[in-house]
Protein backbone atom coordinates (compact mmCIF):
# COMPACT_ATOMS: atom_id res chain seq x y z
CA UNK A 1 0.00 0.00 0.00
CA UNK A 2 2.87 2.35 1.15
CA UNK A 3 4.61 1.09 -2.42
CA UNK A 4 1.34 1.90 -3.99
CA UNK A 5 1.20 5.66 -2.50
CA UNK A 6 4.29 6.73 -3.23
CA UNK A 7 4.24 5.53 -7.17
CA UNK A 8 1.16 7.57 -7.44
CA UNK A 9 2.03 11.33 -8.48
CA UNK A 10 4.38 9.68 -11.07
CA UNK A 11 1.84 7.87 -12.43
CA UNK A 12 -0.79 10.77 -11.89
CA UNK A 13 1.71 13.12 -14.10
CA UNK A 14 2.40 10.24 -16.88
CA UNK A 15 -1.51 10.38 -16.84
CA UNK A 16 -1.97 13.44 -17.29
CA UNK A 17 0.79 13.46 -19.69
CA UNK A 18 -1.51 11.79 -21.71
CA UNK A 19 -4.47 13.42 -21.45
CA UNK A 20 -2.75 16.79 -21.76
CA UNK A 21 -1.47 14.72 -25.52
CA UNK A 22 -4.76 13.90 -25.97
CA UNK A 23 -6.66 16.90 -25.33
CA UNK A 24 -3.92 18.91 -27.52
CA UNK A 25 -4.78 16.61 -30.39
CA UNK A 26 -8.35 16.86 -30.15
CA UNK A 27 -8.88 20.53 -30.07
CA UNK A 28 -6.25 20.82 -32.86
CA UNK A 29 -3.62 22.86 -30.67
CA UNK A 30 -1.35 21.53 -33.06
CA UNK A 31 -1.33 20.80 -36.81
CA UNK A 32 -3.06 17.68 -36.83
CA UNK A 33 -1.47 16.34 -40.01
CA UNK A 34 1.65 15.61 -37.99
CA UNK A 35 0.26 15.46 -34.46
CA UNK A 36 -2.57 12.42 -33.62
CA UNK A 37 -3.59 12.03 -30.41
CA UNK A 38 -2.70 8.46 -28.09
CA UNK A 39 -5.85 6.96 -29.03
CA UNK A 40 -5.02 6.94 -32.92
CA UNK A 41 -1.37 6.10 -32.29
CA UNK A 42 -2.70 3.56 -29.84
CA UNK A 43 -5.06 1.86 -32.60
CA UNK A 44 -2.54 1.65 -35.33
CA UNK A 45 0.36 -0.48 -32.49
CA UNK A 46 -3.07 -2.45 -32.29
CA UNK A 47 -3.40 -2.86 -35.76
CA UNK A 48 0.12 -3.90 -36.21
CA UNK A 49 0.06 -6.55 -33.88
CA UNK A 50 -3.11 -7.91 -34.45
CA UNK A 51 -2.37 -8.09 -38.48
CA UNK A 52 1.42 -9.30 -37.65
CA UNK A 53 2.55 -6.75 -39.38
CA UNK A 54 4.83 -5.90 -36.86
CA UNK A 55 6.60 -8.80 -36.12
CA UNK A 56 8.98 -9.02 -39.17
CA UNK A 57 10.51 -6.10 -39.00
CA UNK A 58 10.71 -5.70 -35.75
CA UNK A 59 12.58 -9.41 -35.53
CA UNK A 60 14.75 -8.01 -38.01
CA UNK A 61 15.83 -4.88 -36.17
CA UNK A 62 16.21 -6.44 -33.07
CA UNK A 63 18.52 -9.47 -34.97
CA UNK A 64 20.92 -6.82 -36.48
CA UNK A 65 21.10 -5.03 -33.14
CA UNK A 66 22.11 -7.71 -31.53
CA UNK A 67 24.32 -9.37 -33.82
CA UNK A 68 26.33 -5.86 -34.23
CA UNK A 69 26.29 -5.77 -30.81
CA UNK A 70 27.79 -9.36 -30.40
CA UNK A 71 30.50 -9.15 -32.63
CA UNK A 72 31.52 -5.79 -31.32
CA UNK A 73 31.32 -8.07 -27.81
CA UNK A 74 33.46 -10.71 -28.85
CA UNK A 75 35.71 -8.26 -30.83
CA UNK A 76 36.04 -6.03 -28.14
CA UNK A 77 36.92 -8.57 -25.28
CA UNK A 78 39.81 -10.39 -27.29
CA UNK A 79 41.40 -7.07 -28.49
CA UNK A 80 41.33 -5.41 -25.00
CA UNK A 81 42.64 -8.61 -23.57
CA UNK A 82 45.48 -8.30 -26.35
CA UNK A 83 46.29 -4.57 -25.79
CA UNK A 84 45.99 -4.85 -21.61
CA UNK A 85 48.26 -7.82 -21.51
CA UNK A 86 51.20 -7.44 -24.78
CA UNK A 87 52.86 -4.12 -24.51
CA UNK A 88 53.86 -4.53 -28.23
CA UNK A 89 50.10 -5.10 -29.38
CA UNK A 90 49.42 -2.26 -27.58
CA UNK A 91 51.91 -0.15 -29.47
CA UNK A 92 50.28 -1.84 -32.69
CA UNK A 93 46.85 -1.30 -32.36
CA UNK A 94 46.51 1.98 -29.66
CA UNK A 95 47.22 4.23 -32.50
CA UNK A 96 44.83 3.30 -34.69
CA UNK A 97 42.41 3.22 -32.12
CA UNK A 98 42.92 6.69 -30.93
CA UNK A 99 42.71 7.92 -34.19
CA UNK A 100 39.56 5.79 -35.10
CA UNK A 101 37.46 6.02 -32.02
CA UNK A 102 36.16 9.75 -31.86
CA UNK A 103 34.52 9.04 -35.54
CA UNK A 104 30.88 8.99 -35.53
CA UNK A 105 29.71 5.83 -35.84
CA UNK A 106 27.11 6.97 -38.16
CA UNK A 107 29.49 8.62 -40.25
CA UNK A 108 30.85 5.14 -41.24
CA UNK A 109 27.75 4.66 -42.83
CA UNK A 110 28.51 6.41 -46.05
CA UNK A 111 31.92 4.40 -46.69
CA UNK A 112 30.58 1.19 -45.14
CA UNK A 113 27.59 1.38 -48.10
CA UNK A 114 30.58 2.06 -50.50
CA UNK A 115 32.89 -1.25 -49.31
CA UNK A 116 29.83 -3.55 -48.51
CA UNK A 117 26.83 -2.64 -50.21
CA UNK A 118 23.44 -2.19 -48.69
CA UNK A 119 22.77 -5.55 -46.96
CA UNK A 120 22.59 -6.80 -43.52
CA UNK A 121 26.12 -6.98 -43.32
CA UNK A 122 26.89 -3.32 -43.95
CA UNK A 123 24.33 -2.70 -40.75
CA UNK A 124 25.63 -5.31 -38.81
CA UNK A 125 29.65 -4.05 -39.63
CA UNK A 126 28.65 -0.13 -38.60
CA UNK A 127 26.35 -1.55 -35.64
CA UNK A 128 29.54 -3.36 -34.06
CA UNK A 129 31.93 -0.55 -34.83
CA UNK A 130 29.94 1.59 -33.13
CA UNK A 131 29.57 -1.15 -30.20
CA UNK A 132 33.42 -1.53 -30.22
CA UNK A 133 34.76 1.39 -28.34
CA UNK A 134 32.64 1.59 -24.91
CA UNK A 135 33.69 -2.22 -24.97
CA UNK A 136 36.98 -2.41 -25.80
CA UNK A 137 38.00 0.44 -23.26
CA UNK A 138 36.05 -1.41 -20.71
CA UNK A 139 37.69 -4.14 -21.69
CA UNK A 140 41.47 -2.92 -21.76
CA UNK A 141 40.76 -1.36 -18.24
CA UNK A 142 39.36 -5.06 -16.38
CA UNK A 143 42.03 -7.00 -17.62
CA UNK A 144 44.30 -4.36 -16.63
CA UNK A 145 43.23 -4.25 -12.86
CA UNK A 146 43.96 -8.01 -12.42
CA UNK A 147 43.80 -8.43 -8.31
CA UNK A 148 47.75 -8.66 -7.59
CA UNK A 149 47.09 -11.45 -5.34
CA UNK A 150 45.19 -13.72 -8.25
CA UNK A 151 47.94 -12.76 -10.34
CA UNK A 152 50.19 -13.70 -7.66
CA UNK A 153 47.81 -16.96 -7.68
CA UNK A 154 48.35 -18.09 -11.07
CA UNK A 155 51.88 -17.24 -10.86
CA UNK A 156 52.71 -19.59 -7.94
CA UNK A 157 50.37 -22.16 -9.68
CA UNK A 158 51.65 -22.06 -12.76
CA UNK A 159 49.11 -21.19 -14.92
CA UNK A 160 49.63 -19.25 -17.76
CA UNK A 161 48.74 -18.14 -21.72
CA UNK A 162 44.75 -19.12 -22.36
CA UNK A 163 44.09 -20.59 -18.96
CA UNK A 164 45.25 -17.84 -17.53
CA UNK A 165 43.13 -15.75 -19.50
CA UNK A 166 40.28 -17.79 -19.45
CA UNK A 167 40.29 -18.49 -15.20
CA UNK A 168 41.75 -15.35 -13.96
CA UNK A 169 41.92 -12.22 -15.96
CA UNK A 170 38.51 -12.96 -18.04
CA UNK A 171 36.19 -13.27 -14.35
CA UNK A 172 37.96 -9.75 -13.42
CA UNK A 173 37.45 -7.95 -16.29
CA UNK A 174 34.07 -8.97 -16.60
CA UNK A 175 32.07 -6.06 -14.83
CA UNK A 176 33.90 -3.96 -16.92
CA UNK A 177 32.95 -5.33 -19.77
CA UNK A 178 29.70 -5.09 -19.20
CA UNK A 179 29.56 -1.66 -18.43
CA UNK A 180 30.90 -1.14 -21.97
CA UNK A 181 28.19 -3.49 -23.23
CA UNK A 182 25.05 -2.14 -21.67
CA UNK A 183 26.56 1.51 -22.93
CA UNK A 184 26.74 -0.55 -26.52
CA UNK A 185 23.43 -1.66 -26.51
CA UNK A 186 21.68 1.63 -26.98
CA UNK A 187 24.75 2.84 -29.70
CA UNK A 188 23.22 -0.70 -31.47
CA UNK A 189 19.65 0.43 -31.80
CA UNK A 190 20.45 4.15 -32.81
CA UNK A 191 23.03 2.97 -35.41
CA UNK A 192 20.55 0.01 -36.57
CA UNK A 193 17.94 2.22 -36.81
CA UNK A 194 20.24 4.92 -38.66
CA UNK A 195 21.02 2.45 -41.00
CA UNK A 196 17.83 0.83 -42.08
CA UNK A 197 16.61 4.52 -42.65
CA UNK A 198 19.65 5.37 -44.98
CA UNK A 199 19.89 2.12 -46.94
CA UNK A 200 16.14 1.20 -47.30
CA UNK A 201 16.33 -2.35 -45.50
CA UNK A 202 13.06 -3.43 -43.99
CA UNK A 203 12.74 -2.77 -40.67
CA UNK A 204 11.34 -0.85 -37.75
CA UNK A 205 13.66 2.51 -38.90
CA UNK A 206 12.53 2.15 -42.34
CA UNK A 207 8.72 1.37 -41.64
CA UNK A 208 8.83 5.13 -40.09
CA UNK A 209 10.65 6.60 -42.98
CA UNK A 210 7.83 5.49 -44.96
CA UNK A 211 5.36 6.67 -42.94
CA UNK A 212 6.86 9.80 -42.59
CA UNK A 213 7.23 10.06 -46.61
CA UNK A 214 3.19 9.49 -46.62
CA UNK A 215 2.11 12.07 -44.11
CA UNK A 216 0.99 8.93 -41.93
CA UNK A 217 1.75 10.67 -38.30
CA UNK A 218 -0.31 8.34 -36.20
CA UNK A 219 2.29 5.26 -37.77
CA UNK A 220 5.44 7.52 -37.15
CA UNK A 221 4.50 8.06 -33.25
CA UNK A 222 3.21 4.25 -33.25
CA UNK A 223 7.04 3.45 -34.41
CA UNK A 224 8.39 5.47 -31.65
CA UNK A 225 6.93 3.87 -29.47
CA UNK A 226 7.65 -0.01 -30.23
CA UNK A 227 11.48 1.39 -30.43
CA UNK A 228 10.74 3.18 -26.82
CA UNK A 229 9.97 0.02 -25.93
CA UNK A 230 12.78 -1.98 -27.64
CA UNK A 231 15.35 0.20 -26.43
CA UNK A 232 13.78 -0.07 -22.93
CA UNK A 233 13.78 -3.89 -23.07
CA UNK A 234 17.29 -4.43 -24.30
CA UNK A 235 18.78 -2.34 -21.59
CA UNK A 236 16.72 -4.46 -18.99
CA UNK A 237 17.73 -7.68 -20.99
CA UNK A 238 21.65 -6.75 -20.52
CA UNK A 239 21.28 -5.58 -17.18
CA UNK A 240 19.18 -9.14 -16.43
CA UNK A 241 22.23 -11.09 -18.43
CA UNK A 242 24.86 -9.08 -16.22
CA UNK A 243 23.16 -9.87 -13.19
CA UNK A 244 23.04 -13.21 -13.81
CA UNK A 245 26.65 -13.65 -14.75
CA UNK A 246 28.25 -11.85 -12.27
CA UNK A 247 25.79 -13.46 -9.71
CA UNK A 248 28.83 -14.64 -7.83
CA UNK A 249 30.42 -11.38 -7.13
CA UNK A 250 29.92 -9.97 -3.88
CA UNK A 251 27.48 -7.04 -3.76
CA UNK A 252 29.91 -3.65 -4.22
CA UNK A 253 28.93 -0.39 -3.43
CA UNK A 254 29.10 2.13 -6.06
CA UNK A 255 28.63 -0.29 -9.22
CA UNK B 1 47.87 1.94 -41.66
CA UNK B 2 47.25 5.05 -44.54
CA UNK B 3 50.74 3.59 -45.70
CA UNK B 4 49.64 -0.58 -45.83
CA UNK B 5 46.50 0.99 -47.32
CA UNK B 6 48.01 3.30 -50.16
CA UNK B 7 50.43 0.20 -50.86
CA UNK B 8 47.29 -2.26 -50.76
CA UNK B 9 45.54 -0.51 -53.27
CA UNK B 10 48.10 0.20 -55.47
CA UNK B 11 48.92 -3.49 -55.53
CA UNK B 12 45.30 -3.81 -56.78
CA UNK B 13 44.66 -5.82 -53.36
CA UNK B 14 41.93 -3.21 -52.33
CA UNK B 15 38.94 -2.34 -54.68
CA UNK B 16 39.21 0.68 -55.44
CA UNK B 17 35.70 1.90 -56.21
CA UNK B 18 35.07 1.22 -52.60
CA UNK B 19 38.13 2.00 -50.65
CA UNK B 20 39.79 5.02 -53.34
CA UNK B 21 43.67 4.98 -52.03
CA UNK B 22 44.41 7.87 -49.31
CA UNK B 23 46.52 10.23 -51.59
CA UNK B 24 43.03 10.24 -53.97
CA UNK B 25 40.94 11.45 -50.89
CA UNK B 26 43.52 13.73 -49.86
CA UNK B 27 43.65 15.42 -53.24
CA UNK B 28 39.64 15.03 -53.42
CA UNK B 29 39.59 16.64 -49.77
CA UNK B 30 41.48 19.57 -50.85
CA UNK B 31 39.37 20.29 -53.98
CA UNK B 32 36.08 20.12 -51.91
CA UNK B 33 37.82 22.57 -49.48
CA UNK B 34 38.84 24.97 -51.90
CA UNK B 35 35.63 25.43 -54.28
CA UNK B 36 33.82 26.07 -50.21
CA UNK B 37 31.33 23.14 -50.20
CA UNK B 38 33.50 21.19 -47.33
CA UNK B 39 33.54 24.64 -45.30
CA UNK B 40 29.65 25.43 -46.62
CA UNK B 41 28.32 21.93 -45.23
CA UNK B 42 30.62 22.17 -42.19
CA UNK B 43 29.11 25.35 -41.02
CA UNK B 44 25.69 24.26 -41.70
CA UNK B 45 26.42 20.96 -39.40
CA UNK B 46 27.75 23.12 -36.70
CA UNK B 47 25.24 25.62 -36.51
CA UNK B 48 22.24 22.45 -36.28
CA UNK B 49 24.28 21.31 -33.75
CA UNK B 50 24.59 24.49 -31.62
CA UNK B 51 21.11 24.82 -32.14
CA UNK B 52 19.57 22.26 -30.83
CA UNK B 53 22.14 21.89 -28.02
CA UNK B 54 21.22 25.31 -26.81
CA UNK B 55 17.77 24.47 -27.01
CA UNK B 56 18.82 21.16 -25.08
CA UNK B 57 20.69 23.18 -22.50
CA UNK B 58 18.02 25.75 -21.84
CA UNK B 59 15.12 23.32 -21.56
CA UNK B 60 17.59 20.90 -19.12
CA UNK B 61 18.80 23.27 -16.93
CA UNK B 62 15.65 24.44 -16.55
CA UNK B 63 13.89 21.29 -15.57
CA UNK B 64 16.55 19.89 -14.04
CA UNK B 65 16.64 22.83 -11.58
CA UNK B 66 13.03 22.43 -10.64
CA UNK B 67 13.57 18.68 -10.67
CA UNK B 68 16.46 19.07 -8.70
CA UNK B 69 15.12 20.87 -5.76
CA UNK B 70 12.07 19.11 -5.04
CA UNK B 71 11.91 15.86 -4.10
CA UNK B 72 8.59 14.94 -4.70
CA UNK B 73 8.41 16.50 -8.05
CA UNK B 74 11.71 14.89 -8.73
CA UNK B 75 9.60 11.44 -8.35
CA UNK B 76 6.51 12.41 -10.20
CA UNK B 77 8.29 13.62 -13.46
CA UNK B 78 10.44 10.19 -12.78
CA UNK B 79 7.79 7.27 -14.56
CA UNK B 80 7.75 10.26 -17.41
CA UNK B 81 11.17 10.45 -17.81
CA UNK B 82 11.89 6.68 -17.60
CA UNK B 83 9.14 6.75 -20.42
CA UNK B 84 10.61 8.69 -22.52
CA UNK B 85 14.55 8.69 -22.16
CA UNK B 86 14.84 5.08 -24.24
CA UNK B 87 13.56 6.20 -27.27
CA UNK B 88 16.30 6.48 -29.33
CA UNK B 89 16.96 9.76 -31.12
CA UNK B 90 16.78 8.83 -34.56
CA UNK B 91 13.73 7.21 -34.40
CA UNK B 92 12.60 10.99 -34.44
CA UNK B 93 13.90 12.13 -37.40
CA UNK B 94 11.40 10.77 -39.78
CA UNK B 95 8.36 13.10 -36.98
CA UNK B 96 11.12 15.69 -37.23
CA UNK B 97 10.71 15.32 -41.25
CA UNK B 98 6.94 16.13 -41.30
CA UNK B 99 7.81 18.92 -38.71
CA UNK B 100 10.33 20.85 -40.24
CA UNK B 101 10.86 19.19 -43.14
CA UNK B 102 14.29 19.62 -45.09
CA UNK B 103 16.15 22.35 -42.99
CA UNK B 104 17.86 23.11 -39.94
CA UNK B 105 15.19 22.34 -37.46
CA UNK B 106 15.10 19.56 -38.34
CA UNK B 107 18.45 17.86 -36.83
CA UNK B 108 18.45 20.60 -34.57
CA UNK B 109 15.04 19.42 -33.37
CA UNK B 110 16.58 15.49 -32.88
CA UNK B 111 20.15 16.92 -31.60
CA UNK B 112 18.06 18.53 -29.07
CA UNK B 113 16.05 15.80 -27.73
CA UNK B 114 19.31 13.63 -27.63
CA UNK B 115 20.92 16.13 -25.29
CA UNK B 116 18.34 17.41 -23.75
CA UNK B 117 18.96 13.79 -21.63
CA UNK B 118 22.48 14.05 -20.32
CA UNK B 119 21.50 17.71 -19.39
CA UNK B 120 18.41 17.56 -17.09
CA UNK B 121 19.91 14.19 -15.32
CA UNK B 122 23.62 15.77 -14.91
CA UNK B 123 21.64 19.58 -13.53
CA UNK B 124 19.40 17.15 -11.16
CA UNK B 125 22.64 16.19 -9.30
CA UNK B 126 24.07 19.09 -9.71
CA UNK B 127 21.66 21.04 -8.15
CA UNK B 128 21.02 18.86 -5.79
CA UNK B 129 24.02 18.47 -4.56
CA UNK B 130 24.30 21.95 -3.27
CA UNK B 131 25.23 22.77 -0.27
CA UNK B 132 21.85 23.26 1.67
CA UNK B 133 22.84 25.47 4.37
CA UNK B 134 23.09 28.06 1.05
CA UNK B 135 19.70 27.45 -0.16
CA UNK B 136 18.67 27.71 3.78
CA UNK B 137 20.42 31.35 3.85
CA UNK B 138 18.86 32.01 0.23
CA UNK B 139 15.21 31.08 2.14
CA UNK B 140 16.38 33.28 5.30
CA UNK B 141 17.00 36.43 3.13
CA UNK B 142 13.58 36.32 1.58
CA UNK B 143 14.46 35.13 -2.06
CA UNK B 144 11.66 33.80 -4.00
CA UNK B 145 11.56 30.53 -5.72
CA UNK B 146 13.20 31.95 -8.94
CA UNK B 147 15.17 34.20 -7.81
CA UNK B 148 16.97 31.44 -5.54
CA UNK B 149 17.35 28.99 -8.33
CA UNK B 150 18.56 31.68 -10.49
CA UNK B 151 21.30 33.91 -8.28
CA UNK B 152 21.92 30.75 -5.79
CA UNK B 153 21.62 26.97 -7.07
CA UNK B 154 22.69 26.83 -10.43
CA UNK B 155 26.03 29.07 -9.89
CA UNK B 156 26.78 26.68 -7.39
CA UNK B 157 25.91 23.64 -9.74
CA UNK B 158 27.55 25.28 -12.62
CA UNK B 159 30.47 23.36 -12.58
CA UNK B 160 28.41 20.08 -12.82
CA UNK B 161 26.36 21.23 -14.89
CA UNK B 162 29.40 22.14 -17.62
CA UNK B 163 30.44 18.46 -17.10
CA UNK B 164 27.06 17.39 -18.90
CA UNK B 165 27.03 20.07 -21.08
CA UNK B 166 30.35 18.97 -22.80
CA UNK B 167 29.18 15.36 -23.17
CA UNK B 168 26.28 16.67 -25.09
CA UNK B 169 27.97 18.92 -27.25
CA UNK B 170 29.88 15.22 -28.63
CA UNK B 171 25.98 14.35 -29.03
CA UNK B 172 25.02 17.20 -30.44
CA UNK B 173 27.32 16.78 -33.22
CA UNK B 174 27.00 12.93 -33.55
CA UNK B 175 23.33 13.03 -34.42
CA UNK B 176 23.58 16.22 -36.03
CA UNK B 177 25.35 14.14 -38.81
CA UNK B 178 23.03 11.16 -38.90
CA UNK B 179 20.08 13.02 -39.52
CA UNK B 180 21.81 14.47 -42.32
CA UNK B 181 22.92 11.17 -43.56
CA UNK B 182 19.25 9.99 -43.04
CA UNK B 183 17.56 12.14 -44.78
CA UNK B 184 18.51 15.81 -44.67
CA UNK B 185 19.64 17.50 -47.84
CA UNK B 186 22.58 19.63 -45.95
CA UNK B 187 25.58 20.01 -43.88
CA UNK B 188 28.79 17.41 -43.75
CA UNK B 189 26.48 14.18 -43.10
CA UNK B 190 24.42 14.76 -46.81
CA UNK B 191 27.62 15.65 -48.57
CA UNK B 192 28.59 11.91 -47.38
CA UNK B 193 25.79 10.09 -47.91
CA UNK B 194 25.10 11.74 -51.72
CA UNK B 195 29.13 11.35 -52.39
CA UNK B 196 28.82 7.70 -51.48
CA UNK B 197 25.66 7.60 -53.80
CA UNK B 198 27.10 8.76 -56.86
CA UNK B 199 30.37 6.53 -56.35
CA UNK B 200 32.21 9.04 -55.41
CA UNK B 201 34.62 7.28 -53.07
CA UNK B 202 37.40 9.20 -52.66
CA UNK B 203 35.27 12.37 -51.39
CA UNK B 204 33.17 9.77 -48.69
CA UNK B 205 36.76 9.42 -47.56
CA UNK B 206 37.98 12.47 -46.97
CA UNK B 207 34.65 14.09 -45.60
CA UNK B 208 34.80 11.27 -42.64
CA UNK B 209 38.51 12.62 -42.55
CA UNK B 210 37.25 16.11 -41.70
CA UNK B 211 34.51 14.95 -39.77
CA UNK B 212 36.81 12.91 -37.47
CA UNK B 213 39.10 16.11 -37.36
CA UNK B 214 36.47 18.60 -37.05
CA UNK B 215 35.64 16.57 -33.88
CA UNK B 216 38.68 16.17 -32.56
CA UNK B 217 39.15 19.80 -32.65
CA UNK B 218 35.66 20.35 -30.76
CA UNK B 219 36.58 18.18 -28.24
CA UNK B 220 39.95 20.76 -27.92
CA UNK B 221 38.21 23.60 -27.78
CA UNK B 222 35.47 22.29 -25.36
CA UNK B 223 38.19 21.03 -22.75
CA UNK B 224 40.16 24.37 -22.75
CA UNK B 225 36.91 26.55 -22.64
CA UNK B 226 35.53 24.14 -19.67
CA UNK B 227 39.19 24.64 -18.18
CA UNK B 228 39.28 28.59 -18.17
CA UNK B 229 35.56 28.75 -16.95
CA UNK B 230 36.88 26.32 -13.62
CA UNK B 231 39.39 28.75 -13.14
CA UNK B 232 37.08 31.62 -13.19
CA UNK B 233 35.31 29.50 -10.54
CA UNK B 234 38.44 28.65 -8.83
CA UNK B 235 39.21 32.48 -8.34
CA UNK B 236 36.25 33.58 -7.20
Amino acid sequence: MKVLLRALPGIALLAAVLAGWSLAAQVKLVNPLWFPGPERTAGVLAEWVRSGELWDPLCRTTLRMFGGWLVAALVGTAAGAAIASSRRAHALLSPSAEFLRPLPASAMLPPAVLVLGMGDTMIVAVVAFGCLWPVLLGAIHGFRSLDPRLADVADTLGIHGMARALKFSLPGALPDIFAGLRVSISIALIITVAAEMLSSQAGVGYMMLVASRSFRSADIFAGIAVLGVLGFATNAATQALENRLLRWRPAQAGT
Amino acid sequence: MLLAWEGLSRAGLLAEDGFSRPSRFVAAGARAMADGTLPRQTLESLAAAVLGLAVAVVLGVATGALLGLSRPLERAAQPTIDALRPIPSVALVPLALLVFGFSIGMSASVSAFACFWPVLLVTISAVRGVDPRLMEVARMLGFGRAHRILKFALPAAAPGIMVGVRVAAGIAIVVTITTEIVGNPRGLGYGMAIAAQSLQADLVWATLLWIGCVGWALNHGLNALERRGLRWMAGR
